[in-house]
């Protein structure tokens, strides 16, 4: 970081999770730091600060991006979901729920980052093959799983998505 | 009737939480704290000669800078020798932050605290170290040459010296029909968990008190070094590991100079300071683990029965050896898998190079010693031209045979006895599961499309649960909520389901009135710490054990109140009742307010345990001579030995013909680890396993270069496999329960990692016909290996394989 940086800030109102917040910022923080630390909502992850591992992954206007390779000053105006965002855990979205029923995480730190990443991905594609779900997890890191359970995650939470857009079909989970 | 937990698939407790984001991570507490940098060597071999924090102090937002010098007490010393042992010749371990020389890249030098991490990342790069360098010491050869040394009074960088000796291998080998001697070599990998280190301590003035969370494997171990280094009573530390991203090993190191320092300045700035590790710096200056050159002599029988058996191996420990000399003990007592090898020799040095140090990865010295006895195995059998599988089915130690004693010490300094396991029925299982007498026409018609495919297998045995104990503390609170402690910490292995659903069945009551803590000195000041796939064995067993003692506890209360024999009664539900008489009940809950005779009323149900309430015997006193109040109990669990758990795995494996790229087709497992608790957990545990064996087999490796940079130090150029390079595991179970403990448990944390590299050598082999003697591989080594085995099929002749008597 260079001296330039320092000191200088700039306001910046990112929408988060559908509230808009505005902070004062250094135009170098990182938008993974301002979710976490300005906003405290930890539940966004920092695996590698790289931008290889996938655990910081947050929707940008729906797209998964990875917010420790973007400034929170380029997310001005935009609308960001975090893991939060998806649901609570007594109102959990399809595929947190879809986690939970396939023992698809361990440790859990990647986890925030498959679930937004896989929320996207079953948005465009609702009903995956098992190899198109193993294809779209590719650029995420988990340390702990070996992929397998989330891979059958991918494919769950697309049918409990299925279930929840039909709910008088919706028969057991299976 | 309540079900039975104990056994079944029960989906996790912890999952909702961490799903949506509520999980609690070390970085994700203490907002208000100070923020950490260290300025740490570039170099890997330097004397210090001056720092110069100067131009770093008029930095907005810094709020101290420290180097050795500021460093008082204990906290200036040397970090502990954790284990020692008498094999130890030269145990030098590293300073909280250096002093006069740095041993590795990525040494801590100078700590900066300020307002934020960006302001002491600012901070630290305007700080100047100077150096005088001296010759780095890189990699095993020029280690054991010790014509440069890591440290001066370590001679030859040899830190210890072990030789352990079963039989006579001298005259064994003299006297065997066969021997082969094998060389093989193992490169440096790590554990990499998701979420690296990180420490936040909290130091209140007032109380004279420190609170320190650290992402670590052993609150109690942190806990008590801190203690003694900042020269505290023990009373006025307290250590919680909070929600950990993952350990593998890595985290059982303690303390890491960090550690120390964290608190330390703490406590010295009177404010909450924390650090998280970045990704660079838990590649330099964290551990790696594996990196091994072995020798091993064989002896065989005509029908490759093994007569003895003489390894010599050389274990890289990197620059200091804190956690003394485990990994490489383990390498040489596991490394005799489910094989009697009748007459066993092994001697090992482990030695110092400048680069990070080396502690337990999953597997901790297992992946290696299984390496060298399944290499050893496949070369038997390719000699005498046997099945692979027959020639290890000839070498197991039978059923009827346990327990057997191998003669060695263990890890935990007591005897390599294990005591039980099944491994036949094991083998036939994976024979059954890969398809192993299918193969060879599966590898015609792969063939017939020009395809080479080629099938592994390898066999292990994992002493688990080691001692010394760990403890449970179970209390039923008035509202009929459970809370259950136990020391040790979580890293993801579901300690909070797997505690919750013993303690259910055994205490009659519902697995959502169960509230685990882990890791939490305040809860559970006695522990030792998540290792050794210990955490369901010795937590597992002192949880139940806690859990009898209350249900004892309750049921002479409620026999008392209800006036008819403990024997007579019955907890399901969360409520005692009389057998066969369903009326005459009790809640639990109630039965834990009667516990605990009161004078005060603070609640509606607290009313009936004041002392004008019912009657009592006038004569007796509230609490009686041999009790205490309150519905608890605590019991500890401490085994006099490690239980060994064991599997066998086969993979198949397809190489391209031309580019030499590997693939893993098929991948299976056969495990046993004792009773199973929760299969869903122990399912995932496999899983997660074989996906770093993989790792390590084919794409994990830590590139130092020979001045002791480490070349790949980013998740970019250490290649950890994604989803696209882990195959599909298959799996099937086998459950010989362990005889030493109550609730049978063996361990499984560790078992999927551990002869994943040994069955995808084996498999390769068993693809390109000639002998892969070192790993990982990557498609690149093995072009070259083609190369090298197509030019000496062409100048001599025959194959080149292991030189033969
Ligand atoms: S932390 Fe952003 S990709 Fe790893
Ligand atoms: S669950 Fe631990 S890293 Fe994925």
């Amino acid at each position: 970081m260079t001296d330039i940086d320092q000191g200088t800030t700039v306001d910046v109102t990112v929408t988060v999770n559908g509230i808009a917040h505005t902070r004062t910022v250094e135009p170098r923080r990182l938008l993974s730091d301002f979710i976490r630390h300005d906003l405290r909502l930890t539940g966004t992850h920092v695996g590698c600060e790289h931008g290889v591992c996938g655990a910081c992954t947050v929707l940008v206007d729906g797209k998964p991006m990875r917010s420790c390779l973007m400034f929170a000053v380029s997310a001005e105006d935009m609308e960001i979901t975090t893991v939060e965002g998806l649901g609570t855990q007594d109102a959990m979205g399809p595929v947190q729920q879809a986690f939970v029923e396939c023992h698809g995480l361990q440790c859990g730190f990647c986890t925030p980052g498959f679930v937004t990443t896989i929320t996207a991905f079953i948005e465009e594609n609702p009903d995956p093959t098992s190899e198109e779900a193993r294809e779209a997890i590719s650029g995420n890191l988990c340390r702990c799983t070996g992929y397998q359970n989330i891979c059958k995650a991918v494919l769950r939470a697309a049918e409990i998505n299925r279930e929840r857009a039909t709910p008088t079909e919706g028969g057991d989970p299976a | 009737m309540t079900t039975r937990q104990f056994g079944q698939p029960v989906l996790r407790r912890e999952d909702p939480r961490l799903v949506t984001g509520n999980g609690r991570y070390l970085d994700d507490l203490g907002h208000t704290a100070y923020e950490a940098a260290f300025v740490r060597s570039p170099h890997a071999h330097a004397r210090i000669t001056d720092i110069d924090v100067e131009g770093a102090l008029d930095v907005e937002g810094v709020v101290a800078i420290f180097t050795h010098e500021d460093l008082e007490g204990p906290a200036a010393d040397r970090l502990p020798l954790l284990i020692p042992h008498p094999s130890i010749e030269a145990g030098r371990t590293g300073h909280a932050l250096a002093k006069d020389d740095v041993n590795h890249v990525g040494e801590a030098i100078a700590m900066v605290v300020a307002t934020n991490r960006y302001v002491a990342e600012d901070a630290a790069q305007r700080i100047v170290v100077s150096y005088e360098f001296l010759p780095p010491v890189v990699g095993i050869e020029n280690a054991r040459d010790g014509a440069n040394l890591v440290h001066d009074d370590a001679p030859g960088n040899v830190a210890a010296h072990l030789l352990q000796e079963v039989g006579d291998v001298e005259s064994a080998l003299a006297a065997a029909p066969h021997t082969l001697t094998l060389d093989l070599d193992i490169e440096r990998s790590a554990c990499t968990p998701m979420e690296g280190r990180g420490v936040l301590a909290q130091w209140d003035s007032d109380e004279q008190r420190l609170r320190l969370h650290s992402s670590t494997q052993t609150s109690t171990g942190v806990r008590a070094a801190v203690a003694a280094k900042l020269q505290l009573p023990l009373s006025q530390v307290e250590c919680i590991a909070p929600d950990v991203g993952g350990g593998f090993g890595v985290k059982i190191m303690h303390p890491w100079p960090e550690e120390v320092l964290v608190p330390w300045a703490a406590r010295r700035l009177d404010h909450d300071v924390k650090w998280t590790e970045d990704r660079r710096e838990h590649f330099t200056a964290s551990a790696h683990e594996r990196g091994q050159v072995q020798q091993v002599t064989v002896g065989f029988d005509d029908d490759g029965r093994l007569l003895g058996l003489d390894v010599r191996f050389w274990h890289d420990n990197g620059a200091y050896l804190p956690y003394g000399v485990i990994v490489p003990i383990i390498t040489a007592t596991q490394l005799l898998g489910p094989y009697k090898p009748q007459n066993y020799r092994v001697e090992f040095w482990s030695l110092y190079t400048n680069t990070a140090i080396v502690t337990p990865y999953r597997g901790a010295g297992r992946p290696q010693g299984c390496f060298a006895m399944e290499r050893t195995m496949d070369a038997i059998a390719a000699e005498l031209g046997l099945d692979r599988a027959e020639v290890r089915s000839r070498n197991f130690i039978q059923p009827e045979e346990m327990p057997f004693d191998q003669g060695l010490m263990f890890q935990d300094g007591r005897p390599l006895k294990y005591d039980s396991g099944d491994f036949p029925a094991s083998l036939a299982k994976l024979k059954a599961l890969v398809g192993w007498d299918d193969f060879a026409a599966y590898r015609e018609e792969a063939e017939s499309q020009g395809r080479k495919v080629g099938l592994g297998i390898g066999c292990y045995v994992e002493g688990t649960g080691v001692g010394p104990y760990e403890g449970g503390h179970v209390h039923v609170e008035t509202s009929g909520r459970v809370n259950v402690a136990t020391g040790l910490t979580t890293q993801g292995q579901g300690h909070q389901t797997i505690l919750a659903q013993i303690v259910a069945d055994e205490l009659g009551v519902s697995i959502d009135d169960v509230h685990v803590t882990t890791g939490d000195t305040r809860r559970m000041p006695y522990a030792v710490g998540t290792f050794a796939s210990r955490g369901a064995v010795m937590s597992g067993n002192a949880v139940a054990l806690a859990a009898r003692a209350v249900r004892a506890k309750a049921l002479r209360i409620a026999a008392d109140a209800l006036e008819v024999a403990e024997e007579d009664l019955q907890i399901e539900d969360g409520t005692i009742s009389v057998k066969g008489a369903p009326h005459a009940s009790i809640a639990l809950s109630t039965v834990a307010v009667m516990s605990n005779p009161l004078r005060y009323a603070f609640d509606e149900s607290a009313k009936a345990a004041t002392q004008f309430a019912g009657t009592f015997d006038p004569d007796k006193p509230p609490v009686a001579d041999d009790e205490e109040p309150g519905l608890e109990g605590k019991d500890f669990y401490s085994p006099t030995q490690a239980t060994f758990a064991n599997g066998m795995h086969a993979a198949i494996v397809e190489t391209d013909p031309v580019t030499a790229e590997i693939k893993i087709l098929r991948y299976c497992v056969i495990h046993d680890c004792g009773t199973v608790v929760n299969p869903m957990i122990v399912e995932g545990q496999v899983h997660g396993g074989v996906a770093q064996g993989v790792g390590g087999a084919l794409y994990e490796r830590m590139a130092y270069d020979e001045t002791g940079q480490l070349l790949n130090a980013s998740f970019m150029d250490f290649l950890m496999p994604y989803a696209s390079e882990i195959p599909h595991i298959e799996t099937d179970h086998l459950e010989t329960p362990s005889p030493l403990n109550p609730l049978g448990i063996k361990g499984a944390g560790e078992a999927g990692t551990i002869p994943v590299t040994a069955v995808i050598a084996s498999a390769i082999e068993d693809a390109e016909g000639f002998p892969i003697r070192s790993m990982p591989i990557s498609p690149h080594e093995l072009w070259d290996l083609r190369r090298a085995h197509a030019h000496a099929l062409e100048t001599v002749s025959p194959t080149p394989t292991e030189e033969s008597a």
